[in-house]
């Protein structure tokens, strides 16, 4: 029965039994089909009462070499025209930049195609789900990028909403996703969800009592990002150069840039 | 021939446009769950995904997806228990600890997730669209039996493709009362009285099987159900986070929390004396 455990048995997966052997003769060329490369970078997303903020890093790396050093993660989507002014929704790709290049490109010309035939624009919650199903159309070829997607929802609250390059979806308070995933979401765990945070001296031992959650103001949530950030520059060699954020409010988007180490 | 005729003698106002009709259908029509996937140009489509996707056989495979689970759900006098665990891992990094594995496919009937995560979603997703399809054609609502053959037979069908799911179908009609059914992406479809899908089935069974039995209160059923899941993260290390608890009712389903493990394990050892192999004070390590 259905069990991931490999102690017990197999993957689970219903592959078909073996990869087709390749009984070629020696010194035959094989030809792989690699399309994927892992361009770095990080993401972040932060919801909080009544605005969404999106950030990423604007490095692009390919292995060791930095390929360039403003290439966004982190785009408008669903505006009315090119330059997106009258967006509202914000969605950022971190993995392969040409996949989340090419996903980007699709999420926007299906929300403006909704845009024209609705006269309204697409709501965080329906673009979410339509996500969901632009990534599980191509489940047995994924677009290997993590996606973020974020706005305010029909209250006017902040909304965040995490991908898996195939889909699986969740509405969330905060996500960091690409290769400082790792080292930021430990952070934010702590200082968004305040995790493993307790008031002091109310308890001994279990009876300690859990910090109270209370919503993040704008100018906490930037000072977070910009730390979360620095903190992954420090460590992780693909990330760095700058970083780009998208402020979401009722009154628009904000895009705010700023340096960070370039080594 | 006939095809590339076709598509370079479109009419000169089309030629500029980047989509193809059909293509510009999808984009505006193309939001319900569908059957229409791209596939990978090579010959093997299933063992290239397996060498991007799956990281037991390739661990440096450049996609990660979501995986492990506890799951579990009982029939028993007062209709059936649905509990979860809520973590997802990719690889050994936990990816969330707030995934909801029960899904909700209509107001009568539950799924739960083991497996891929989207693949779960996904195709419960569009379950519920067959099962809404059903009732408006049959003027009556679907059986548990009928809904989780029509998602065993679509899994069937895909059978060798490389999809990852263990589901089980719980809900209670009038026909046949309080119905659970498991289906697995191998294409088995069973029902029974209860069932333990995911990395911690065997530690949610040991609880499970002990302490079940049909005629149990409705009280007692949610304790065990939880119980059970509580024993999962406790030994399982993919499992852990919240535990998902649900009743499914003839009237429907009804949500009975979403309830951090910690806390629980640690009130289920102070005070009913359980776990006793766990030492709350550290001077005394065995």
């Amino acid at each position: 029965m259905f069990s991931q455990n490999p102690i017990m048995n197999g993957p689970n997966y219903s592959f078909n039994d073996a990869p087709p052997k390749a009984n070629a003769p020696e010194g035959a060329r094989q030809h792989r089909f690699d399309p994927y490369t892992d361009n770095g970078g990080s993401t972040l997303a932060i919801a909080g009462a009544d605005f969404t903020i999106m950030a990423g890093d604007t490095r692009l790396t390919s292995g060791y070499s930095i390929n360039s050093r403003y290439h966004p993660k982190v785009f408008k989507i669903g505006g009315t025209t090119a330059d997106q002014h009258d967006a509202t929704l914000v969605l950022s790709v971190v993995g392969f930049a040409a996949d989340g290049e090419a996903l980007k490109e699709r999420l926007d010309t299906i929300c403006k195609m909704y845009r024209y035939r609705h006269g309204k624009p697409m709501s965080v919650k329906a673009c979410a789900q339509r996500l969901s199903t632009i990534l599980y159309q191509k489940r047995f070829f994924p677009y290997y990028a993590y996606a973020i997607l974020g706005g305010l929802d029909d209250e006017g609250r902040g909304a965040v909403y995490s991908y898996d390059p195939v889909g699986s979806y969740e509405r969330e308070q905060c996500r960091a996703g690409g290769a400082a995933a790792s080292l930021i979401m430990p952070f934010l765990d702590n200082q968004v969800n305040f995790k493993n945070q307790y008031v002091p001296g109310s308890g001994e031992g279990h009876a300690l009592q859990e910090r109270e959650r209370n919503p993040l103001s704008r100018g906490a949530v930037e000072i977070l990002v910009k730390d979360a950030f620095d903190g992954a520059v420090e460590r992780h060699i693909e990330v760095g150069d700058g970083l780009q954020m998208m402020v979401i409010t009722k009154n628009g988007i904000e895009e705010i840039l700023q340096p960070l180490k370039r080594d | 021939m006939d095809t590339l005729v076709a598509r370079y003698s479109r009419p000169t106002y089309h030629q500029d446009e980047l989509f193809s009709e059909q293509e510009q259908q999808d984009l505006c029509e193309g939001g319900m769950p569908s059957l229409k996937f791209a596939m990978p140009p090579v010959a093997h489509p299933s063992a290239w995904l397996r060498a991007a996707t799956d990281d037991r056989s390739n661990p440096s495979c450049p996609i990660k997806i979501a995986h492990g689970t506890t799951t579990l759900a009982f029939r028993f006098q007062g209709g059936i228990i649905v509990a979860t665990d809520s973590r997802a891992t990719a690889g050994n990094w936990i990816a969330s600890q707030t995934v909801k594995k029960v899904i909700e496919i209509n107001s009568d009937l539950l799924g739960t997730m083991a497996g891929g995560a989207a693949d779960c979603q996904y195709w419960l997703a569009w379950l519920g669209m067959q099962c809404r399809l059903h009732e408006l054609r049959h003027k009556r609502r679907i059986s548990v039996a009928a809904a989780s053959k029509i998602l065993a037979n679509l899994v069937y069908q895909y059978k060798g493709m490389g999809l990852s799911m263990g589901t089980m179908c719980a809900g209670v009609t009038k026909e046949e009362g309080p119905a659970l059914y498991y289906i697995d992406s191998d294409g088995t479809r069973l029902a029974g009285n209860l069932f333990c899908v995911g990395s911690g089935q065997t530690f949610a069974y040991g609880v499970l099987d002990a302490e079940y039995r049909y005629d149990l209160s409705v009280e007692d059923a949610l304790e065990l159900g939880s119980r059970s899941i509580l024993a999962a993260t406790h030994r399982d290390a993919y499992s852990g986070g919240f535990i998902n608890l649900y009743h499914v009712k003839e009237s429907g389903w009804e949500r009975h929390g979403f309830s951090d493990t910690n806390p629980i394990f640690w009130k289920t050892k102070l005070e009913k004396g359980e776990f006793s192999n766990v030492t709350s004070d550290l001077s005394e390590r065995v």
